[in-house]
């Protein structure tokens, strides 16, 4: 066999292959993405919730996008509380002021960054909340403090659209 | 082996079977040289057949009745337990079978560990067989999910949420498995797909399972390679066939106790409450035969650690072969390992119970303790053992023992002399 006629066949192999991997690659991508969130799931991706009727040291718990959403509205021992917390005595070191710009208002998801599961409200060693599922206690601001979860409950874009009504997403 | 010499009596037979030899693959499993020693435990292989095969018909038939979707999985689950004829049958038999399935699966893999059955010439056929038990599980967890209970969906969040352990890409990966950004009607409309594909590939891979246990053949209790056919085996049929029959039916009376006078005993109450996605149970546990890996998973205080425990404690199976150095299969002829095998199934039923408990005080001592151990056995005893261990003889062959009293050879000869 000569040299040449090796060449084109590789060539021929090789540009075979190629737009074969890229079909493949060009099918399989629609299959793997149809599984994530679809239009209708994103197009809830806002919800406006009124909080005229919470007093201090209550907390509303709110369904978006599928999840619960805590308002809490602070007492004063509590902010007073988060914020004096050193930030060497965290898991995951958050500022109170950063997480509450509101110090009387805290909004945050109200699911557990271990699992998943919905903690339980003033419960647990740090006044805050507490997860049942696996222990993970929480702190007057949703920072973790004890137990298996790795961050603070998370704060989601939020805004206040006036002084009763709030925003999330 | 005598099955490819096989040659239909009726020409008809001689005709098809030239065209697909179908009746050879009847001749050979018919035929199929058994050692003759097989005890109780080697019965679970066609249980867990019995098993599959109920899963498959009575899944069939709910699957007429139910509907996937996060409005009406839940009533339509009370529909088929109130309104449809023998619905409540056959649920509480899906249902209480899975429980009976992993049941058998269990007693057929301890049985594996006791007589080394996974050894050389055998690995492949335990490693299917670790397969079949991974995808038992994936069916396991989402069928429990298709009721829309209250448990269904927070042991749903909990468990796609191990994926969030992943570093850098764990979130992207739940909220795709999700299809949301919660365990949500398209959860559930995937997992029922999943739920009613599982089955036919565990079928499929059943058959690789049988196929590959072929070639070899048998293990047996005294774990010595035996001639085949020799005075030492009994053909499948009708030796076996009736053996594993009867073993059935013994098997089918427990699984019928539980069907029809404690269908629930196995569940949790807090699934006859609909999924909402506001309040989380009090106390989430996984159904009993999944509790030890959930005890390993809560004794790592750290989320990713924990769920890498948890998954190496199932893949460190699939190399176990490797792991235990022994070239002696069975237990019986192994002093030490007798021991060591027990200590490993009383570990496991620790982990069990713990994980049913509360992830606290003595009780997460207790797992942390018996999760150590558990990779200890895995990871050090066997491999050492191998090299420690002073075995006892083993015999020539299955005929040897029984006529001689004793598996040890040298005794056994000594008593023959005797008799003489």
């Amino acid at each position: 066999m000569s040299e040449k006629k090796t060449k084109r066949r590789d060539f021929l192999f090789t540009a075979t292959t190629a737009v074969g991997a890229v079909g493949a690659a060009a099918v399989v991508w629609p299959m793997i993405d149809q599984m994530n969130p679809d239009a209708s799931v994103k197009a809830l991706a806002s919800t406006e919730v009124d909080v005229s009727t919470l007093t201090p040291g209550n907390t509303l718990t709110v369904l978006w996008r599928g999840k619960p959403v805590f308002i809490r509205r602070r007492t004063q021992e509590e902010i007073d509380e988060a914020r004096k917390v050193k930030m060497e005595d965290l898991i995951h070191p958050e500022k109170d002021e950063d997480r509450a710009k509101n110090p009387e208002w805290l909004v945050m998801l109200g699911v557990c960054t271990h699992l998943g599961c919905v903690p339980l409200n003033d419960k647990g060693d740090y006044n805050g909340w507490f997860c049942p599922c696996h222990g993970s206690h929480y702190d007057t601001s949703g920072r973790i403090r004890k137990g298996p979860a790795p961050w603070n409950m998370e704060v989601p874009k939020y805004e206040f659209v006036n002084a009763n009504t709030i925003k999330i997403g | 082996m005598s099955d490819h010499d096989y040659r239909p009596k009726s020409k008809v037979g001689q005709w098809f079977n030239d065209r697909l030899p179908l009746l050879t693959l009847a001749n050979h499993l018919t035929d199929y040289p058994t050692p003759k020693n097989l005890n109780y435990w080697w019965t679970f292989g066609g249980i867990l057949t019995f098993c599959l095969i109920t899963q498959i018909v009575t899944g069939l038939t709910l699957a007429m009745h139910y509907i996937a979707h996060a409005d009406m999985a839940f009533e339509s689950v009370e529909h088929i337990m109130r309104d449809v004829n023998y619905g409540w049958l056959i649920r509480y038999i899906h249902a209480n079978g899975a429980s009976m399935f992993f049941l058998a699966v269990y007693i057929h893999i301890f049985r594996s560990l006791f007589y080394g059955s996974y050894k050389s010439p055998r690995e492949i056929i335990w490693i299917l067989g670790i397969i079949i038990y991974l995808l038992m599980m994936a069916a396991a967890f989402m069928g429990y999910v298709l009721p829309w209970g209250q448990m269904s969906f927070w042991g749903a969040t909990v468990i796609t949420n191990l994926f969030s352990a992943i570093p850098l890409v764990g979130e992207g990966i739940v909220t795709w498995l999700w299809g949301g950004y919660s365990v949500d009607n398209p959860t559930l409309t995937r997992f029922f797909t999943l739920h009613y594909l599982i089955p036919f590939l565990i079928l499929g891979l059943v058959v690789l399972h049988i196929w590959a246990l072929h070639v070899p053949g048998n293990n047996n209790p005294i774990g010595i390679d035996i001639k085949k056919p020799s005075k030492d085996t009994v053909p499948f049929h009708p030796y076996i066939v009736i053996k594993d029959g009867f073993a059935l039916l013994m098997f089918m009376i427990v699984f019928a106790f539980f069907v029809f006078y404690a269908p629930n005993i196995l569940g949790h109450a807090d699934n006859y409450i609909e999924a909402n996605p506001m309040v989380t149970p009090a106390h989430i546990v996984p159904e009993w035969y999944l509790l030890p890996f959930y005890a390993i998973l809560r004794s790592v205080p750290d989320k990713l650690l924990g769920v890498v425990a948890m998954l190496s404690a199932i893949l460190i199976l699939a190399v176990l072969p490797w792991l235990d150095t022994s070239k002696i299969r069975s237990a019986v002829f192994r002093p030490l390992y007798k021991q060591f095998y027990w200590i490993l199934v009383a570990d496991v039923l620790i982990l069990g119970y713990v994980g049913a408990m509360p992830a606290e005080g003595l009780y997460l001592l207790i797992a942390r303790v018996a999760t150590t151990y558990y990779f200890l056995h895995f990871l050090v005893i066997l491999p050492v053992l191998g090299f420690k261990e002073k075995t006892i003889p083993i015999p020539l062959s299955i005929t040897e023992p029984v006529l001689g009293g004793n598996p040890n050879l040298a005794m056994a000869k000594q008593k023959e002399s005797k008799i003489e």
